[in-house]
């Protein structure tokens, strides 16, 4: 068996609210292999972000165990669930979620600095990786000043600039055209054929979905299908 | 770790430019205020300083006591008992520098320019060095002046001044009751005393000379006080001890009768002199640094707001990875950046404002670098400390809700 990356075992998610408890996640068993590439689909309100906000490690499960590299959640500190999203875990968002102010250059090189690396390191691994995504030239301009798409692959760039395990994608193209948004796709399969990336994204569109190999589909917060997408496509078109 | 988030805290700063400069007004305003105040404390202390210097350091007076007959008693000295051979017995104590004996009265003092009526003060060489009086020209009273009485003279500066003008004086004949005196020298000027007296309005004469000719028969022997010097500040009680044990031997006052003497220590007085200076300072300086609490509360408050504002940006750097110290090490930052460019602006101000209460209030003021090294201390504290509930309470954030803040 492949090295399992991500453990999930029971894993429940409640809110409470004035009108009382609210669980969203009703226990999740899954497990993610390193060099996986999972797409996570599911109708409004399926739970999908929010599982995707605990995997990620920015939000906390209330009851059930998950593991990432080896490590159980439950039993870390803030802390080292900061490193963790640090070292192993990035992160892309609908919204882009760049700071504004802030260059190119120096987004990418935001998760370097919360590692102490010194200004001539990240500069070259910021424009190594935005060389990547095939923003060569954008350094220092800034966010407002660049297209939606382009500002999406700044994040990708971002998210990794830390060489993370694994990366998370919250509707990654959500905000974007249907044509950017395949290249966008197009550079996450990209790296996750060539470089070995763990890519899990979130997406309620199918032809973003079929880039992925495997489909976690969710439906009020129970797994629906767990497989390849191939297959669930292909039933489906039949 | 520092270096790119004092450039983070610069450009958020410099995001809400307006906002910022009104925010470190308070601060400039506060930092300016201590500075100024602390600048006039310090001139007055420093005046009040030079004026206790001028009267010489580690003095006593001993001056003869009360004396009482039947239900009257007279003021001190009034009673005739300290003598110039006292002077020389407690001169020869230890850890006395000098003793003179003091013989004064007033009388008019004419020369070929004018006539002047002034204090004549009979003494010894030794009034020069208890006072640290030196001269500006000619020789000082000598032992054998004293000895055989002879009629010289020191003068002060505004004695020369009103009866001699523009001539030299030393060697000139001055008349003093009709006595002919040659001036054998000029004291140095020593301005006014802790009370306003002109110091340079004195002639010195050696105290026979006073005893036995310009104020024969008013003294007798006697002196109405001898000044004397400690050698150290250290050494003042033990020298008070033994004057005190010397004096009563001397005068044969039996125990449990009361001393014919009192003893008066300047310096004690010169103390309490400076202590007043030194709480007024204290009191301006209080007084200002209210308007530094009030401008440490304006940087927590804009502090509040920004964190409010920037909710999203902190998600941000959470998930990318920052731990609660960083996020709180960065707003922290912001904060002291604040209060202490606010501090810097505010040093010049008040250097500024002590210059113009110099120029335009005839106020002498002297900003200390202490005083500049104090406002940078308070600034700190002000900012670490109005600035870490703010920082704290972004630093509790928790990722997800700052992330989805809207």
């Amino acid at each position: 068996m492949a090295d399992a990356l991500i453990r999930v075992e029971g894993l429940k998610k409640s809110y409470v609210s004035p009108a009382g408890t609210v669980e969203v996640l009703h226990g999740l068993d899954f497990q993610i292999n390193a060099g996986e590439f999972v797409a996570v689909m599911g109708p409004s309100g399926s739970g999908k972000s929010t599982m995707m906000n605990i995997l990620g490690c920015l939000d906390t499960a209330s009851s059930g165990k998950f593991e990432i590299a080896g490590k159980d959640t439950a039993q870390l500190s803030n802390d080292q669930l900061a490193g963790l999203r640090n070292e192993v875990i990035g992160f892309v968002f609908q919204g882009f979620n760049l700071l504004q102010r802030t260059t190119i250059e120096d987004n990418v090189a935001l998760p370097l600095v919360y590692r102490s690396a010194d200004k001539p390191t990240r500069r070259k691994e910021a424009r190594e990786i935005l060389a990547k995504v095939g923003l060569d030239g954008y350094a220092l301009s800034r966010p407002n000043q660049i297209s939606g798409g382009q500002q999406q692959r700044v994040a990708i760039a971002r998210a990794l600039v830390g060489k993370p395990k694994i990366v998370f994608a919250d509707e990654p193209t959500g905000n974007l055209d249907t044509k950017t948004s395949h290249e966008i796709m197009d550079l996450f399969t990209g790296l996750n054929r060539q470089e070995g990336i763990t890519l899990v994204i979130v997406t309620h569109e199918a032809d973003v979905a079929q880039y992925a190999d495997r489909l976690i589909r969710l439906v009020d917060g129970r797994i629906d299908y767990d497989g390849p997408s191939r297959a669930y496509f292909q039933e489906r078109a039949a | 770790m520092i270096g790119p988030m004092l450039a983070e805290a610069f450009s958020a700063l410099g995001a809400n430019r307006l906002r910022s400069i009104l925010t470190m007004l308070g601060m400039v305003i506060g930092v300016g205020a201590v500075i100024t105040m602390l600048s006039v404390g310090e001139g007055t202390k420093a005046q009040v300083q030079a004026t206790i210097e001028s009267m010489g350091s580690n003095l006593f007076i001993v001056q003869a006591g009360s004396a009482q007959s039947g239900a009257v008693r007279t003021g001190a000295g009034g009673v005739p008992t300290l003598t110039a051979a006292d002077a020389e017995a407690i001169a020869e104590l230890a850890d006395v520098n000098a003793a003179a004996p003091v013989a004064p009265g007033n009388a008019q003092v004419v020369t070929a320019y004018g006539n002047w009526s002034t204090q004549i003060m009979g003494t010894t060489e030794d009034m020069l060095v208890a006072r640290d009086w030196s001269l500006a020209s000619g020789y000082p009273i000598s032992e054998s002046d004293v000895r055989s009485a002879s009629r010289v003279a020191l003068i002060g500066r505004t004695i020369v001044t009103n009866l001699f003008g523009d001539e030299d004086p030393v060697g000139q004949t001055i008349r003093i009751r009709n006595l002919p005196f040659v001036v054998q020298g000029v004291l140095a000027g020593k301005g006014q005393s802790l009370d306003g007296r002109d110091q340079d309005d004195t002639i010195l004469v050696p105290v026979t000379t006073a005893q036995r000719q310009l104020f024969a028969g008013r003294f007798g022997d006697t002196v109405r006080f001898i000044i004397v010097q400690a050698s150290s500040a250290d050494a003042m009680s033990r020298v008070q001890t033994d004057m005190t044990a010397l004096l009563r031997d001397r005068h044969r006052i039996g125990e449990g009768q009361e001393d014919d003497f009192q003893i008066r220590n300047l310096a004690a007085m010169a103390d309490s002199a400076a202590q007043t200076a030194q709480v007024m300072t204290l009191m301006l300086a209080a007084i200002a640094s209210i308007s530094l609490i009030v401008g440490g509360i304006g940087i927590m408050n804009i502090m509040l707001v920004s964190v409010t504002e920037r909710t999203r940006e902190i998600g941000i750097r959470m998930a990318i990875g920052a731990r609660q110290r960083d996020v709180l090490l960065q707003f922290l930052l912001e904060a002291l950046m604040l209060s202490l460019l606010g501090c810097l602006i505010g040093v010049g101000l008040g250097i500024g404002g002590a210059w113009l209460i110099k120029l335009l209030g005839g106020l002498d003021t002297v900003v200390t670098p202490e005083s500049v090294i104090l406002a940078f201390a308070v600034a700190t504290a002000v900012g670490v400390f109005f600035g870490y509930y703010p920082a704290r309470k972004a630093a509790r954030l928790k990722p997800i809700e700052a992330l989805r803040y809207q």
